[in-house]
């Protein structure tokens, strides 16, 4: 039977020494462990930046969409997987820090009123969840003004949204009808009997319901990202055509990611420096063509693009944190009632 | 022989499974109730059950043909075909799904809407679970000695009572494995049910996923978990387990087809089962190279050239990280597998014995969120603190593996006939120079088609790893979820771009090993 274990053991060490990297279970103090979601991004440039000012090494570990990421945060509360964690949205932070996930830990650069909103954690970006449409199958037809048009009969069954219980962006859609519909509960009926389509997550809902850019499907009209658009343009074979797609400047749900420091973290003073450095110019002017999202900076750079077709909501819905927490599983619940 | 697969599935499996109900019973033990009698939970049940027997029996059907005429005839293209088979299995399923929606989706090249219906999920099942059916049976019936049959046709029976007294028989474990095999797969099916089910369509395994990882409701997840883990023990129960197959010799059997009509037959089933397999599998490379119906390369060019950010993967390394973890995965899966399927093979089928084997098959029936996050709650303190190593992806990438290449080995080597090293001892070999003259040449076919399937189950990443990080370096279907998270149609043709890469490695590795194994068994 030995003979048999042996090489089990073996084989066993050699692929955690070739998988793994030998420092991860051990990480010296100079290496600085950021757990993030799988859209994160930054130039590597800017990251050998942090590395040439702190003497620390950055190592990112991505794990899944933001919920993952915070739910497998909350689960090792006290003994986490790395130093850092970017990503956690307004529609999260409070279930994170409720369950001790965070070190009370704010950059001291943190100026705006979204700082005051989230003590204990700081604001990196903010993202809008908007509707965008079509531009090609509006070409001659008014396109909706916002929410609130897509009950009228002239857009019958040529919306797509995301599903709140599965999705990030759904779950904002949701969150700015609560917020911004008079009676929120009677606006989805409405829009149910308009022959609203439901999917699981935003892949499928913009690459295969949604009819405008890089979309496959039939419906015009879609939840995504204000953003959207400019991606479009800067990911398209021809970058100087017209954008296929625009989004609408309406009842937008701002979605604010924060940064904190874990508690339990190894390398706590690298961490407290990674999170600073996350507001300094170079990181903040990175956000924007990395991440597709808005720096929090003022004066910060943007995407050219971003100036054109995305630019920031003018009036977006904004929630606070502990109000969120407090009601999305109460509103999911009413929300699949109604849809179901 | 038996202990380390069952150290191994107690330590990977069962712990994990444990903690996910240990924490689900600690912190809300009257909401599982609550979630196990609730009448919506049943009704998940029932439509994952009806879903997966639908979807194995589709399987079945189309793969059964193709099985017998690849294994039966030789043809040029045989080889080429018998890879390609293998293929499909391998594509991350949100691939799949996009080039399912792209045939029969709302604006599908075949003019039917599927999406939101069973029926495309049974087809999308299909094309992924073919392989299955046509290896596992096929691998039985190309070393299935003809003159057996031959010798009952001689001795008066009719071709139905010849086929029905030997061939049935011999064939039937391979069947009822592989069919196992499928229904497990539909059964914990994940990506196929969220891209096609279009939000409508609900299983047990796409319900648990938004309990655990998005809604983080543990008693539900638990409940769930546990309800899943029982239906697959009772339908264990109530099917049974596969029996021993024999296999004769490792002679590659078939022969060219005579006359028009077997000719005939054997076109037909192969250009059948070419289109099912291949339609998907072109659309994939067309998307990679169209954009707005012009031919372009900007996909291709984008993947090759992402630019400084540490999001960018290159396709070289992200080639070498899916090979490495594949790799490992496999050679584990090979071992411990080997040993499962060995000491069932040579130590009868006791009672004890019977349920270790279905233990072995349980990691396919249960959610791979469950496992992933049961690993989590079981290794994620010291003293094992095993996360971020990389290594718990390998190790659950083998769970899953092992089934298949206990299935498929358990067979060969209970029909391999010990007497054969008795012979070659008597001639003056000795025990290694038998087993290497003798066994391996045997063994060689079932030990290709094993360990090929253990790679292709472990290239794909098949089961969200939900909770688990991945390792450093990104592989291909990492690769090809972060292209596909912004919009834009150079990034789409470069997502599509990076499936064509995983469906050629696939395909190249798949045809080099049977290569191999044809090779071998011809010398010897």
């Amino acid at each position: 039977m030995k003979l048999f274990i042996a090489p089990l053991v073996l084989l066993l060490a050699a692929c955690s020494a070739d998988v793994a990297d030998p420092q991860s279970t051990q990480p010296p103090p100079d290496e600085v462990v950021v757990l993030t979601h799988d859209s994160f991004a930054v130039s590597k440039k800017v990251l050998a930046e942090f590395t040439e000012q702190t003497g620390q090494k950055v190592k990112i570990v991505q794990n899944g969409d933001t919920g993952q990421v915070v739910n497998a945060a909350i689960l090792s509360a006290g003994s986490p997987q790395g130093d850092v964690l970017f990503g956690v949205d307004n529609t999260f932070l409070s279930r994170a820090q409720k369950a001790g996930v965070f070190l009370d830990y704010q950059a001291p650069a943190s100026a705006s009123d979204l700082a005051q909103q989230a003590p204990g954690v700081t604001p990196i970006d903010t993202g809008a969840v908007c509707l965008n449409y079509d531009r090609e199958y509006f070409a001659d037809r008014p396109a909706p003004t916002g929410p609130a048009d897509l009950v009228e009969p002239q857009y019958r069954d040529l919306t797509v949204v995301q599903n709140p219980a599965t999705s990030s962006p759904g779950l904002a859609f949701l969150l700015s009808t609560v917020s911004a519909q008079p009676d929120w509960q009677q606006y989805w009926r409405d829009l149910k009997d308009n022959g609203v389509k439901v999917v699981d997550g935003w892949d499928n809902a913009y690459y295969q319901q949604f009819s405008g850019g890089s979309g496959e499907g039939t419906r015009p009209i879609v939840v995504s990202y204000s953003t959207s658009p400019a991606a479009e343009v800067m990911f398209a074979e021809d970058p100087q055509a017209p954008p296929p797609t625009a989004n609408i400047d309406a009842d937008c749900f701002q979605q604010v990611e924060y940064a904190g420091v874990l508690a339990g973290a190894r390398n706590e003073a690298g961490a407290k420096q990674f999170v600073d450095f996350m507001l300094s110019r170079s990181f903040q002017d990175d956000i924007g063509s990395q991440m597709f999202v808005y720096p929090v900076v003022e004066g910060a750079t943007v995407p050219k693009a971003f100036e054109e077709y995305a630019p920031e909501p003018t009036d977006p819905v904004v929630m606070d944190p502990e109000q969120i927490a407090d009601g999305r599983d109460e509103w999911i619940d009413q929300w699949s009632a109604i849809m179901e | 022989m038996l202990v380390v697969p069952v150290v191994f599935l107690l330590v990977m499996f069962v712990v994990p499974v444990a903690a996910v109900f240990r924490v689900g019973l600690e912190t809300g033990p009257s909401q599982m109730l609550e979630v196990m009698g609730a009448g919506r939970t049943w009704q998940i049940l029932g439509f994952t059950v009806l879903q997966a027997v639908l979807s194995t029996a589709a399987t079945m059907l189309v793969a059964l043909p193709a099985a017998f005429v690849l294994a039966t005839f030789r043809f040029p293209g045989r080889g080429l075909i018998r890879a390609l088979v293998l293929v499909p299995f391998v594509m991350p399923t949100v691939v799949v799904a996009a080039a399912f929606l792209a045939l029969i989706g709302p604006t599908g090249a075949l003019g039917v809407d599927l999406s939101g219906s069973v029926w495309g999920l049974v087809l999308a099942h299909m094309f992924l679970n073919i392989a299955v059916v046509i290896r596992v049976v096929g691998s039985v019936l190309a070393t299935m000695d003809p003159r057996l049959e031959e010798a009952a046709r001689v001795l008066g029976a009719s071709r139905w009572t010849a086929w029905r007294r030997v061939t049935w028989p011999l064939l039937r474990p391979a069947l009822r494995a592989s069919a196992l095999i499928v229904f497990l797969f539909c059964f914990t099916s994940f990506g196929v049910v969220q891209v096609l089910g279009a939000g409508q369509l609900r299983t047990l395994e796409v319900e648990i996923y938004r309990q655990t990882a998005y809604l983080l409701d543990l008693p539900a997840a638990a409940a769930l978990s546990l309800l899943q883990l029982l239906a697959v023990v009772a339908m264990l129960a109530v099917v049974g387990n596969s029996g021993g197959a024999r296999t004769g010799n490792a002679v590659d059997v078939a022969r060219a087809p005579v006359g028009w009509r077997q000719r005939g037959g054997v076109a037909a089933v192969v250009v059948l089962t070419v289109v099912v397999v291949l339609a998907p599998l072109a659309i994939i490379v067309v998307r990679s190279l169209m954009i707005d119906g012009r031919l372009t390369t900007v996909g291709w060019q984008m993947l090759f050239s992402q630019g400084d950010s540490t999001n960018a993967v290159d396709p070289f390394s992200a080639v070498l990280a899916s090979l490495r973890t594949a790799g490992g995965a496999t050679l584990l899966a090979m071992l411990v597998g080997g040993m499962a399927a060995f000491g069932l093979a040579f130590r009868g089928r006791g009672g004890w014995l019977r349920s270790v084997d279905a233990l072995m098959l349980l990691p396919l029936g249960t959610s791979a969120v469950t496992v992933g996050l049961g690993m989590l709650l079981a290794f994620g303190r010291p003293p094992l603190d095993l996360r971020n190593t990389g290594l718990l992806i390998v190790l659950a990438q083998a769970l899953v593996a092992i089934p298949f290449v206990v299935r498929v080995l358990a067979p060969a080597l209970s029909g391999f006939d010990r007497r054969y090293l008795d012979a070659a001892a008597v001639l003056g070999r000795s025990p290694v120079r038998a087993l290497a003259g003798v066994a391996v040449p045997l063994l060689l076919p079932a030990v290709v088609v094993a360990a090929g399937f253990a790679f292709a189950v472990t290239i794909g990443e098949f089961g969200a790893t939900v909770f688990l990080a991945s390792p450093a370096d990104p592989t291909l279907p990492v690769a090809i979820s972060r292209l596909l998270a912004r919009p834009g149609e150079v990034t789409v043709a470069a997502a599509y771009a990076a499936s064509a890469v995983l469906m050629l490695i696939t395909a190249a590795v798949v045809v080099g090993m049977d290569r191999v194994r044809l090779s071998r068994a011809v010398a010897f």
